[in-house]
């Protein structure tokens, strides 16, 4: 018995818990522990009438703390947090069991042995909640100023977004020009704009912009600072360095094109191009196309080089780019329109043209392209032979016949790699998944938030996307960025790593474990001692294997709680 | 008696909050039947486990832990399976070093939509503890 003063709630889910599992009995079990003052079953607990019994008994009996065996707490933690609240109660005090699909749901075929489970359960529920300690959100201020990194075409509108909402922009650039990789294409698809034109458009309204400032030939070399208040330094053309305060960081470092291995699909020959070096030549011949002085009378497209490869031999490019097929369909059409005689073969695993790109490969069939479908096992091979070009393929939709092409061009359709930034990760301390890229923090519901607070990843940086799918997500990091900053504050989760100064030696090896330089190094009377920056921990909790003396836990996952939570499972049920 | 093929050893799972918790949350709502000796510990991320909790588990009467790892989808830590390994080696150790045995720890990643793998681990580490000699050590 800790003297705590602990309610339960058991809830029947209107049977979905109450049908397999005997919840008075629960309740009844619940009642037997040492620190519970106060137990109720409830129809519904998240109904308002049940939260609104809860909250009154949480007044009348003054409890320090309330576990509610209900549904999964990936539903209603915030829920009954914001009841514990209104109650009065720290809503850290609050512990949620999941009563439902981790025990009635999961043992719909044998209610004694559910019920069983479920008061182990409860206990170890009550357990915790016996050790638990009210804590506080940290509350902290926030700049309105941003960095933007890279000046791409997501880190252009991300700037001039930013500014429209009168956030501060420092935009740096680590080329001597702003524009990225979209600034080098031709005609885009589906409008037929010029990149080079929607660059400029939108380097001019950024330079008309008192809010935004451009470094060009600049690179990040620091960042220290959390969520709302980040210093980084950036080093200029001149080997300065410039200190900068930022709120928040949005980064648009883009992507590389994939250049093949020479050899790979004929890659060095002559008449062998690259998807993007194809772009650039059409970008700058006016007219009909012409390849070292020579007409292009014939184009063959090998797809998918760079893309969808096995997952062997370390190499993880085993996503697709998403934007070459309806990029290389948009070219056949440009060429078309250029000149309708040139004959075009497209040497394709599948057409992934989705969405209204469908309609460009509809336009490019239309316009007389060939579609001759290879498969991975067995791929279209590229040599020079009697002065020309030859291409062979086996096409799978003509029972594998092997069909023969002679081009005057041969275009590698090649994909989107991640750009090598070690230095930026390094110092952003963002993490990569196994394809290269930046990793989002969830990739349906928080697809431009990092693990990082206030570092957001868009455009191709955190993965192949075309020129609309970018902005998109350049935008969409200004929401972020804009609910950020606007509101002058912002409430970090006090669920973070805690340091017990009587248990720490200082021996630095949760600074060593710890990806996100959340540990200090202190003084503590006449020893040193570490201390976790809350405002940087993620609170996962790497340090806690980490510490050779127990001495460093997550709160409301401490060593304490996590014991007793064991022993109340495991303690035998009458 | 219970036979190795019927008995259903004690299994405690950690699991993570972010991601196999949910893949576990999945398969009772698809009621996908599992032993209800198997009880659940959810904590912020797998690499961030104390191998001191999975031998207390040993020791006071689960037959087995799982680990329920993030596997490489862990947005906290892009190391988390070698951290979540090397957790699950250092708590072999402890067990070895108290006369259990070690194959009553198992690390598998989960994900977040992993419920017929989850039920499947678990009938498989069932088997596969009710047919290890009791634990006695610590009895």
């Amino acid at each position: 018995m800790t003297g705590r003063k602990i309610g339960v709630v058991v809830c029947q889910c209107g049977g979905n818990i109450s049908d397999y599992v005997d919840t008075e009995k629960v309740r009844a079990e619940a009642a037997k522990e040492g620190d519970v003052v106060s137990t109720q079953v409830q129809m519904f607990a998240c109904s308002d009438a049940a939260q609104q019994a809860v909250i009154q008994e949480i007044r009348e009996k003054k409890l320090d703390g309330i576990v509610v065996c209900s549904c999964s707490p990936k539903l209603h933690t915030a829920t009954f947090r914001a009841m514990a609240e209104r109650a009065g109660l720290n809503p850290y005090e609050y512990t949620q069991v999941n009563l439902r699909e981790q025990c009635s749901w999961a043992h719909t075929h044998d209610r004694a042995a559910a019920t069983e489970k479920g008061i182990r359960l409860v206990r170890a529920g009550i357990a915790k909640t016996a050790l638990s300690r009210p804590l506080e959100k940290m509350r902290v201020e926030t700049l309105p100023q941003a960095l933007v990194i890279g000046a791409g075409i997501a880190g252009l509108r991300s700037a001039l977004a930013l500014s429209d909402l009168g956030i501060s922009v420092h935009l740096i650039e680590r080329a001597d020009r702003p524009g990225g990789q979209v600034r080098r294409w031709g005609t885009l698809f589906p409008n037929d704009k010029a990149g080079k034109d929607l660059i400029e458009d939108l380097v001019r309204r950024v330079h008309e912009r008192d809010n935004i400032q451009l470094y060009l030939g600049t690179e990040l070399v620091e960042r220290s600072g959390r969520v709302g208040a980040f210093s980084v330094k950036v080093r200029a053309p001149t080997g300065d360095l410039i200190s900068l305060d930022v709120g928040a960081i949005v980064v648009a470092t883009g992507f590389e094109p994939y250049t093949p291995a020479a050899g790979e699909f004929g890659y060095g020959l002559d008449g062998v191009l690259t998807l993007p070096e194809l772009k650039e030549l059409l970008a700058a011949t006016p007219g009909p196309l012409v390849y070292r002085g020579r007409p292009v009378r014939s184009i063959a497209y090998v797809y998918c080089v760079g893309s969808r490869q096995p997952a062997e031999g370390g190499t993880q490019r085993t996503y697709c780019s998403r934007y070459c097929c309806s990029a290389t369909s948009h070219l056949a059409t440009v060429v078309t329109g250029l000149d309708p005689a040139v004959h075009q073969f497209h040497l394709f695993r599948d057409v992934r043209t989705y969405g209204k790109y469908e309609a460009l490969y509809e336009r490019a069939l239309k316009g007389g392209s060939v579609f001759l479908r290879y498969s991975e096992e067995d791929l279209p091979t590229v040599v020079r032979e009697d002065g020309g070009l030859v291409v062979r393929i086996h096409d799978r939709l003509l029972a594998g016949e092997e069909v023969e092409i002679r081009p005057d061009l041969v275009v590698l359709v090649t994909g989107m790699i991640p750009r090598a930034n070690d230095d930026l990760v390094r110092n952003l301390k963002l993490p990569i998944g196994p394809d290269g890229f930046f990793r989002e923090v969830h990739v349906k519901l928080r697809p431009v938030e990092t693990v990082v607070d206030g570092v957001y990843i868009v455009g191709t940086a955190q993965g192949p996307k075309n020129v609309a799918e970018s902005v998109a997500t350049a935008l969409a990091s200004v929401s972020k960025a804009g609910a950020l900053l606007l509101k002058g504050y912002v409430d970090l989760d006090p669920l973070v790593a805690r340091v017990d100064p009587t248990l720490c030696e200082w021996c630095g090896e949760c600074q060593t474990a710890c990806p996100y330089g959340a540990i200090d190094e202190v003084e503590y009377g006449d020893r040193h001692i570490a201390q976790v920056n809350a405002v940087l921990c993620k609170g996962e909790g790497a340090c806690v294997p980490a510490c050779p003396k127990a001495a460093i836990s997550v709160q409301g996952y401490t060593n304490e709680q996590i014991t007793s939570m064991i022993d109340a499972l495991a303690k035998e049920v009458a | 008696m219970a036979t190795a093929e019927t008995r259903s050893p004690r299994i405690l799972v950690f699991s993570t909050n972010a991601i196999s918790d949910m893949g576990i949350d999945l398969a009772g709502s698809a009621h996908m039947a599992y032993s209800p000796t198997v009880q659940v510990i959810a904590v912020p991320c797998s690499g961030g486990i104390n191998p001191a909790w999975i031998a207390h588990a040993v020791k006071s009467g689960f037959e087995g832990v799982f680990v329920a790892a993030d596997g490489p989808e862990c947005a906290l830590l892009p190391d988390c399976v070698a951290r979540t390994a090397k957790v699950v080696e250092r708590a072999q150790e402890i067990l070895k070093a108290d006369g259990l045995d070690p194959q009553r720890v198992k690390m598998a990643a989960i994900c977040s939509v992993c419920a017929e793998p989850f039920v499947n681990h678990m009938k498989q580490f069932g088997r596969s503890l009710a047919e290890l000699p009791m634990a006695t050590a610590g009895a």
